[in-house]
């Protein structure tokens, strides 16, 4: 630390810039200083939803006790503040994902945002014989709504083979099922069960090749990573508010302008119109002809304080954090013989994100084991049941980590996976 | 075995009292576990939270039950509810195994799990008054 100490590069950033605050962080969840069955919370269910900072709490209680109005309507003072909070959020999301503000449509949640693409995008353009290429890791979300398509336009659905070892895509599948009968792929960025983190580059530039469009389901990715929807270039993106520090009801679907222009409107009411006679209605302006009826509007003040929270703790920052997390957790999984790890071993292109099974005992029993520690983590299918027969299992347990995970908490993990492991006697 | 204090027989301490001796005996070796052949009743069930499956089998004569199997895979609590509840039940006269409620369950077991963890414990009697109705509604 003396003298071979090198002068640093200008643009090098000292180490206090890289790494996360995380004791400072820590402090701004209420819910981090809660005890579960008398033991300290450790929140390890950060894929189903993330906590709430104080600051996305506090933003949706100012709203309600400062500002609140319905938007878009009154030409108060109430009316023009509500307004203004919900169009800013609009803003802020769109910027977060470098996209245009006309291609942002806030929806509930995910789901939501899928369906609307489905139901608007889909049922016009999608004919007999056409092809959906999803992969083998979708969440039900991205699978329900495309079966129901493809069983109403009598299109078929096609699956990019998972390679269950690897916990990756096989990556020759990619061009034997992308074909020009393909109209359409959707896929998620990163697995909610495995963590994968897909080769979506690969998968974009194929599927524009072939002139079919492409939805990435960005659910997981864009809480953990940074998401460019113009580098990326998917024509259509989803993703949830709540697993990213906002509050849960906000979801938002990402689309191409131009696609949106052409498209139907997916409800039908108040706002999404510009005119209205006894007889017939024009649409609003993008991105309100998608947002009928009054909307989420304390939600979306919530998830722009989220964002604020986000870019101020920086995305590189937690995907360094993430990472390290993941490493740390993968490698003290090993530790334990009976553990078996779905997804990647390896901590490039995987999110954090670890399933595994203890031994033979149910996700249900580890679970339950777990949170009697404080420990809460998810057990069950993860809403993606082909996946687990897929992967021969009923249930994993699953382990998901954000920015305020440390790695004593991983050590208190790993400790009360041994205890189970002593209860069921493995 | 029948020792009140919460550890088991190497001296662990129990995290949860779900995990009672007898619960993870039950577990680990299974009373009445197979499938009767030419079964007078039969019913399958499942939790589609935890993908917890039971398969019920039931030999009955004159009302009553005179052998019980099951089949299943899941967790602790709900494979070890159906092993005991098929030695409680056998040689009990239908009527009595119909009055069997939630409470009979959780006393049998001994353990007060949380509304989710019950669903488990209670789908074997659940899938027993399944397998009555259908019998019911095949003799009718």
């Amino acid at each position: 630390m003396k003298k071979n100490k090198q002068p640093k590069p200008k643009d090098a950033k000292p180490d206090a810039e890289i790494k996360l605050d995380v004791e400072k962080i820590r402090k701004d969840f209420p819910i981090l200083s809660r005890k579960i069955n008398g033991n300290q919370l450790i929140y390890f269910d950060n894929a189903a939803t993330s906590q709430k900072p104080m600051q996305v709490i506090k933003a949706m209680d100012d709203f309600y006790m400062q500002s609140n109005a319905n938007v878009h309507r009154s030409v108060h003072k109430l009316g023009e503040e509500s307004t203004e909070a919900y169009e800013l959020a609009h803003k802020k999301t769109a910027e977060f994902i470098h996209a245009d503000f006309s291609e942002v449509i806030f929806t509930k949640n995910a789901t939501e945002a899928i369906n609307l693409a489905m139901y608007s995008w889909g049922m016009q353009n999608i004919r007999k014989g056409d092809e959906i290429v999803l992969t083998q890791m979708e969440h039900h979300s991205n699978l329900v709504p495309w079966q129901y398509l493809a069983k109403t336009k009598r299109a078929s659905l096609k699956f990019l083979e998972l390679d269950a070892k690897k916990g990756r895509i096989m990556p020759e599948d990619i061009y034997k099922k992308i074909t020009n009968k393909t109209k359409l792929v959707s896929v998620t960025h990163m697995s909610n069960v495995l963590g994968t983190i897909n080769p979506v580059r690969e998968i974009i530039d194929l599927a524009h090749d072939k002139k079919a469009l492409v939805m990435l389901d960005v659910a997981q990715s864009v809480p953990h990573m940074p998401v460019d929807a113009q580098k990326l270039d998917a024509d259509f993106m989803a993703f949830s508010g709540h697993k990213m520090l906002g509050p849960t009801g906000t979801g938002v679907l990402f689309a191409k302008k131009g696609l949106l222009e052409k498209m139907q409107p997916f409800n039908y009411g108040g706002d999404m119109i510009s005119s209205v006679s006894y007889e017939d209605a024009e649409w609003n302006e993008l991105p309100w002809k998608f947002e009928a009826g009054s909307p989420n509007v304390a939600g979306a003040v919530g998830l722009s304080a989220a964002i604020d929270y986000l870019r101020k703790v920086g995305m590189d920052k937690i995907v360094k954090h993430d990472a390290s997390l993941t490493k740390y957790a993968l490698e003290r999984l090993a530790e334990i013989k009976q553990v078996t790890i779905f997804g990647p071993k390896e901590t490039n292109d995987r999110g954090p994100v670890i399933s595994f099974t203890l031994g033979d005992i149910h996700a249900h029993d580890v679970s339950t084991i777990l949170d009697r520690d404080g420990i809460e983590v998810r057990g069950g299918h993860h809403c993606a049941m082909p996946l687990a027969r897929l992967l021969g299992v009923t249930a994993t347990t699953r382990a998901s980590f954000y920015l305020y995970n440390t790695k004593d908490e991983i050590d208190k993990f790993i400790a009360s996976l041994a205890h189970a492991a002593r209860i069921f006697r493995l | 075995m029948t020792s009140s204090k919460p550890k088991n027989e190497e001296g662990i301490e129990f995290t949860d009292a779900l995990y009672r001796e007898n619960i993870l005996d039950h577990y680990r070796n299974p009373r009445n576990f197979g499938r009767i052949d030419k079964a007078d009743a039969e019913f399958h069930g499942n939790n589609p939270i935890c993908g917890d499956e039971i398969e019920l089998t039931l030999k009955i004569s004159a009302g009553k039950i005179m052998d019980a199997r099951f089949m299943g895979r899941g967790c602790a609590v709900s494979q070890s509810a159906a092993s005991m509840l098929t030695e409680r039940i056998i040689g009990m006269p239908v009527k009595e195994a119909l009055r069997l409620s939630r409470d009979d369950i959780i006393e049998m077991m001994g353990i007060s799990p949380n509304p989710t963890r019950l669903k488990c414990a209670l789908l074997s009697l659940k899938v027993m008054e399944g397998a009555f109705a259908k019998l019911q509604g095949k003799t009718q």
